[in-house]
This record gives structure tokens, sequence and C-alpha cells, in this order.
């Protein structure tokens, strides 16, 4: 489309055609982190699934049975707090990354840019580097096509299978999931998940984070001034051109080139960089040949392009690192000091009070002792809070290992406890081992 | 409901959802191409001074996806009931689906309970597994009346004492169960008058060994042995056929004060135990029964 006269009205489509974007091949110290990082979170997704604790997977969450194992720890359906508080830490986390170091997530960690990396190069493997990929597209027909084509969709397909069941076997315990005949509803995730890989990894791309990404959308909120970005220095790069009188870019595009959103970093910092320094590496290649100093295009900051000194220590840094240092630092200690038991008390409620005898009356409760660890255990049950307060019966009970049981508790208090409710406490105890003890308040009637 | 379900409402709302959808589609495509001045247009806002964003059109699969929610909805409205009293080519319903949900749940936990069925209640007494199970379907079932331990409350028997009101063999306390009971003691106030009903009362709590005053315990005897015996017999040992309770043990239904006993024989009692077999199949009762029976220790 060609530019109009400004005052002219014309007609112009909301919905545009996406223009693929090849990539070309990159090398450098950005990319070899890149890579680093790749390695490093696939190596942790694709193995971590097989790794065994205490005779079972290590990390699995079991959400037909409700428990999710990580390591040592279990977590139960009352411990969603941990899983709140971990989404409030990532979160934060991110903000403060953000603020100091820009998308440093979406161009190194981030799985949309760690599988669109994974598949571009199988593609680059299989079909070659930007122009020969062009020039394939290109043409017309060709058994050769055919086959190169065929060829990528399969590896990227079964990668995208492997990821699926890999995903799915953090929820189905992964030696199950291949050795025996998967569920249907295994099957449909591993094959959805999987879908979702080959289709955002291979097709959609950089279109993920244009226009799906709702961070990519309100991370300029957190940026400021002393937010490291990527920046071209226009200053000693303009005029661009070859021959005397230009500045240092002599305008040979690989920046773009090799831009994974198709963008131009020339134009100034846009929301479709996702900070992932793949036009450094190539800008400092290119400097590097015609023998001027590297970094004409940059990791820097606004202030710093401007002559500034640039802050790293600034209000939004401090809050965001006091607040994340405040919440990590609470559930480190919350982690370590929970006790691997839970009681729920659940006083009978039509059975009000009734008196046994001895004129002593008596209250009904069921305990509800769930034993949050892998071993079985037995409790004891005492109570406090009344004149006279005992357990009545046996105050002992087995409970099988990461179980649960109902317990129903008879409590006798002395025929002299006035009528009305009164608080009273349950204590209960694991048998043999220290510090395993919860105190649960309850309520004691007498009419 | 039945107001709202006659045939007018149903087309208007039909109507409503049809117009509705098809306005989506037009409006969709009316909206698809645009009138600027030039390309590169921003929207015209600036934020944090100089920050300013492109007008940029969407990419196609966008709207594609609008249209296929429309596909969608029209695909959904034949297979579901949606449109007025459309019932869907599915023929899929609300109270179809619970019902197929509680099929498949009896498939599946049915067998847990049919295991135990044909186990005789002397050994399922001794099984943990069984008592487990028979555990929980009390505490589903019965404990709201018979307390979470089964020994009752005033009014509501208590299982733990064998103390049996209609009988405490097998059979007999799956029909209590499954049949439920009602256990009617009539009035006597009007016919035995204030002093006859206090003396009555007396001779009751002396079957049981309670204190009680040795000149009216002989007068309510007379009384007792005229009014009561049809029932609680002449020994007061009561009569399980018509649940009538034994007046001679420690066990007391709605109390054993006076004033308690003088009330009950004023103005009568009438429990109910209500039936379970709606809610409770055999091999559940059975498991249940075993479960009431080793209370009684």
């Amino acid at each position: 489309m060609k530019l109009n006269d400004a005052t002219a009205l014309h007609e112009q489509s909301l919905y545009e055609v996406r223009r693929k974007i090849y990539p070309r091949a990159v090398h450098g110290a950005f990319a070899a982190w890149r890579w680093t990082l790749v390695w490093a979170t696939q190596l942790v997704f694709y193995g971590g699934a097989w790794v065994t604790w205490n005779d079972r997977q290590a990390v699995l969450f079991d959400i037909a049975h409700r428990k999710f194992y990580l390591f040592g720890l279990v977590f139960w359906p009352q411990d969603i707090i941990y899983l709140t508080v971990l989404l409030i830490i990532s979160a934060l986390a991110l903000f403060l990354f953000t603020a100091v170091a820009g998308r440093l997530w979406c161009g190194y960690a981030c799985p949309q840019t760690v599988y669109t990396e994974i598949f571009i190069w199988i593609e680059r493997a299989i079909e070659g580097d930007r122009n020969a990929r062009m020039r394939l597209d290109k043409e017309g027909f060709s058994f050769t096509k055919l086959f190169l084509k065929t060829a990528k969709h399969a590896v990227w397909l079964a990668l995208a299978l492997w990821t699926g069941i890999t995903f799915v076997g953090y929820f189905t315990p992964i030696r199950e999931l291949v050795t025996s005949a998967p569920g249907a509803w295994e099957t449909f995730w591993a094959l959805f998940y999987g879908f979702a890989t080959y289709g955002n990894a291979g097709w959609m791309r950089e279109q993920v984070c244009k226009y799906m990404c709702p961070y990519a959308r309100f991370q300029s909120a957190m940026f400021d001034k002393d937010t490291l970005i990527i920046t071209y220095d226009r200053a000693r790069g303009e005029p661009r051109g070859k021959g005397t009188g230009k500045g240092d870019c002599i305008d040979c595009s690989i920046c773009v080139q090799v831009c994974p959103t198709g963008i131009d970093i020339r134009d100034g910092l846009q929301y479709e960089c996702i900070g992932c320094a793949a036009c450094i590496d190539g800008c400092d290649q290119v400097m590097e040949k015609i023998g001027r100093p590297k970094k004409l295009i940059r990791y820097s900051t606004t202030h710093a392009m401007e002559g500034r000194p640039t802050r790293i220590f600034r209000p939004r840094v401090l809050v965001y690192s006091a607040i994340l240092a405040l919440i990590a630092a609470a559930t480190a200690a919350s982690l370590y000091l929970r006790v691997p038991l839970k009681v729920d008390v659940i006083r009978d409620r039509a059975a009000i009070a009734r008196e046994v005898e001895g004129g002593l009356i008596e209250n009904v409760y069921r305990l509800q002792i769930m034993n949050t660890t892998e071993q079985a255990r037995a409790f004891d049950i005492n109570v406090t809070g009344l004149p006279g307060i005992l357990v009545w019966g046996d105050n002992i009970t087995g409970v099988p290992a990461a179980e649960t049981r109902m317990v129903p508790v008879r409590v006798r208090v002395d025929a002299a406890v006035p009528a009305g409710s009164h608080p009273i406490e349950f204590t209960v105890r694991a048998l043999g081992v220290a510090g395993v003890e919860v105190h649960e308040s309850a309520v004691f009637i007498v009419r | 409901m039945s107001e709202f379900a006659s045939g007018v409402w149903d087309l208007y709302i039909a109507l409503v959802t049809i117009v509705s959808i098809v306005a989506c589609a037009v409006f969709l495509k009316s909206q698809s191409v645009r009138k600027v001045r030039a390309e590169g247009e921003t929207t015209g806002h600036t934020w944090d001074e100089d920050l300013a964003e492109y007008n940029n059109p969407l990419p196609k699969w966008w709207s594609w996806l609008f249209y296929v929610t429309i596909v969608f909805s029209l695909i959904y409205l034949v297979l579901y009931p949606g449109l007025g009293t459309w019932p869907g080519t599915l023929g899929w319903s609300q109270v179809g689906q619970l019902k197929d949900e509680q099929s498949r749940a009896e498939k599946q936990f049915g067998p847990i309970y049919q295991k135990f069925a044909t186990i005789d209640v002397e050994a399922l007494k001794k099984n943990p597994e069984a008592l487990a199970i028979g555990q929980k379907l009390f505490l589903n079932n019965c404990a709201q009346c018979h307390a979470s331990d089964g020994a009752g409350s005033r009014g509501f028997p208590n299982l733990t004492a064998a103390a049996w009101q209609w009988g405490g063999d097998v059979k007999t306390i799956k029909t209590t169960i499954a049949e439920g009971r009602t256990g009617v003691m009539p009035p006597f106030g009007a016919s035995l008058g204030e002093q006859g009903v206090k003396n009555v009362a007396q001779y009751v709590r002396s079957l049981s060994g309670l204190t009680a005053d040795s000149i009216r315990v002989a007068l309510g005897k007379d009384i007792y042995m005229q009014n009561c015996v049809a029932c609680h017999g002449a020994d007061g040992k009561g009569n399980p056929a018509l649940g009538a309770p034994n007046l001679t043990d420690k066990n007391w239904l709605h109390g054993s004060t006076e004033p308690v006993v003088i009330e009950t024989i004023t103005k009568g009692r009438t429990s109910q135990m209500p039936a379970h077999k709606t809610v409770l199949d055999e091999a559940r009762i059975h498991l249940l029964t075993a479960y009431v029976l080793s209370l009684s220790k």
C-alpha cells in the first residue's frame, strides 16, 4: 500500500494477512545465553518428570487424589495458599526483572521463545537458513520441497507430541503413561498440549507475543528511563549507509533479518521487541568485520542514551525487591514450620448435649484427622478448657500414610459446668514424633 | 414456570437468539474495512509524554475466530436445547446427565459394597475394611440423629447400649433401617389424672432402681397393671414387637428425671425413624447393620 495524501480518505482492511518471518541464524554472546537457558529449562521440563523420590514420582500433581507432590513435600487442597503465594512471587519477580532489565523473561526463558527457538533450529537444519527457506517457499511444487516440508512437520509433530506427553506426565505418573494404555483424558490433553506446542512454536510464533500475550501489553507500564532496553545508537549510526561522511550503520539490514518478530530496532523501542538481543549479536558481527567498535546496537537505558547516569536502585525496584524478599522469606519460614497433620473439628449438631452416668455432661464431635506425611502414624486426642474435661473412651487413633480418618470423639465434663456454650481446645499429637501437634478450638455446650 | 412456557415466548426467545447471531455476523463483515486518512495513523492518544500507538490492523486469523464462534453457536443450537422448546438432536438434558452420572458412579462404587453382601454380619463385625465403610455410611446417613458415636441423644435411641426397642437381631435391624419405625406412646394425662400420673411415674422409676416414694410406688403399681401392661408387660420389660421400651434398664429414651417421666406419661410420645430403602440399597444396609451391631459392646 503506498502512502496517500494525508487528507484523502481511503479504504483499509481492519485485518491483515500475516507476513511470514524468516529469522536468520545468529551467533554470539546473547544467542549462547539463550541456548543455555533453552537447555536448562528443557532439561528440567523433560527430565523432571522422570525423577523418583520416596518410591514415587518426585514432582507429581495428582489431581484425582487431590495431592501435589514436590520432592519431600506433599500438598493437600488445604495448602492452596502456597499456590497463591507461588503465583504472587512469580508475578512480583516478573515485575522486578522487567523494571530492571526489561523483557529478559520474553527474550530468554518464556516457553514461547524457547520452543520457537527449538522449532526454528529444526526448520533450519532441514530447510536451510533464511535465504534458502525464502527460496523454498517461493518455488513451485517439487518432490524435494514436499520431502523437506514433510520431514520438518514430522519432526515438529514428534517433538510437540513428546512435549504434550511430558506435560501430562506431571499429572498422571509418566511411567504409567508410557507403559500402559493411557486413559481418554490423558490422551486428549497430551494431544491438546502437543497441538498447542506445534501450533504456537511452528505456526503462530511472534503472533503469540504480539496479539495474545497480556504481559507484552502491560510491560510498558513497568518500564522507566532506567530500564535496560535494546537500543540503537542513533548518534553513532546515522546517517546510515556506505561511504565517507556516513555513520557506523552500513544499512546491511542484518538486524532486521535476524529479528524473530520482524521489526527494525533502528526505529526505536517497539512493543513487538521481545528483548532477545539477536540484533545485537548480528550487528556486533558486522561491526567486527568492518573494523568498527561493537555495541552500535546494545542493551542500554533511555537515560544512558541521553548521556545521563542510570540508576539501578530506584523506588519501584526497591519496593518490588522488598515485597518479594518479604513474601519469599515468609513462605520459606511457613513451609519449614509446617506441621504434617491437619485436623478439623465438627461438632454434632442435632445431639446438643446429653447427661451420662454420674451426672456428667457429654458432647460428641467428629475429628477429621489428616495425616499429610507418607508414613502411617498414630495420634492421641486430648482436650482442655473445662473442669474435669476428658476424652471418653479410646483416645488413640491410627491413620495410614497420606490418608484421612473421621473419628467420633466423646467429651465429658463435670456436672458443675454451668449451662451455655464454652470454648474448649482439642490437641492432636502424633505418637513418637516430636513437634507434630495441632490445636483446634471448639465449643462445648451444656443445657 | 409454566406461565413462561407458552408458545409465544418460546418463539420470541428463539427469534431474538437467531437475530442476534445474524446481526453479529453482519456487524463483523461491515466492520472489517474502515476509512483512514493515511497509513501509519496513530490511535490519537499519547501516554507518558511521548508514547503513541499505531492503529495497526489485526491479523486475519483473528477475524476468523469471530466467525468460528458464530458457526459454533449455530451447531450448538442444533445439537443442544437452546432455542425455545427445541430439545436438540443429541437428546441431552440435565436430568439425563444426572442419571448417567449416577449409574456410572453405581457401576464404579457398587462392587465395593457388593463384595461384602454375601459375608455374614458376624464376620463383618470383625472386618476393619467393612467397618470403615460402615462408619462412612453411618456418618452420612444416621449420625444426624443418633450422633457420630451412635449413642443418640434425647429422643433418639442409643445404639451402643444393646437396648433394642424393636429387637436387636440382624433381620430386625435391617427392617428398621429399610422400612423405618414409628413409635407411639399414647397420652394418659386425661384418664389417670394428675395424681395418678405422678404415682405411675414413681412406680416406673422404681423399676430401674431410681429413688421413689414407696407409698406412691404401691399406688402406681395398681394403675400400671391396669393401663400399661398391654405394651410394656407385667414385668416392665417392654415388647419389641410393639416397640415398647424396656422400663427396667438404665436406658431412658426421653429422660429419667421425674418431671420428664410425668410429661411422657401425661402427653405421650411419638417418635419417627425414617425409612432408608430409597437411599440405601440392600448391600449398603447389610454393611450398616454390621457397623451398628459393632457399636454395642
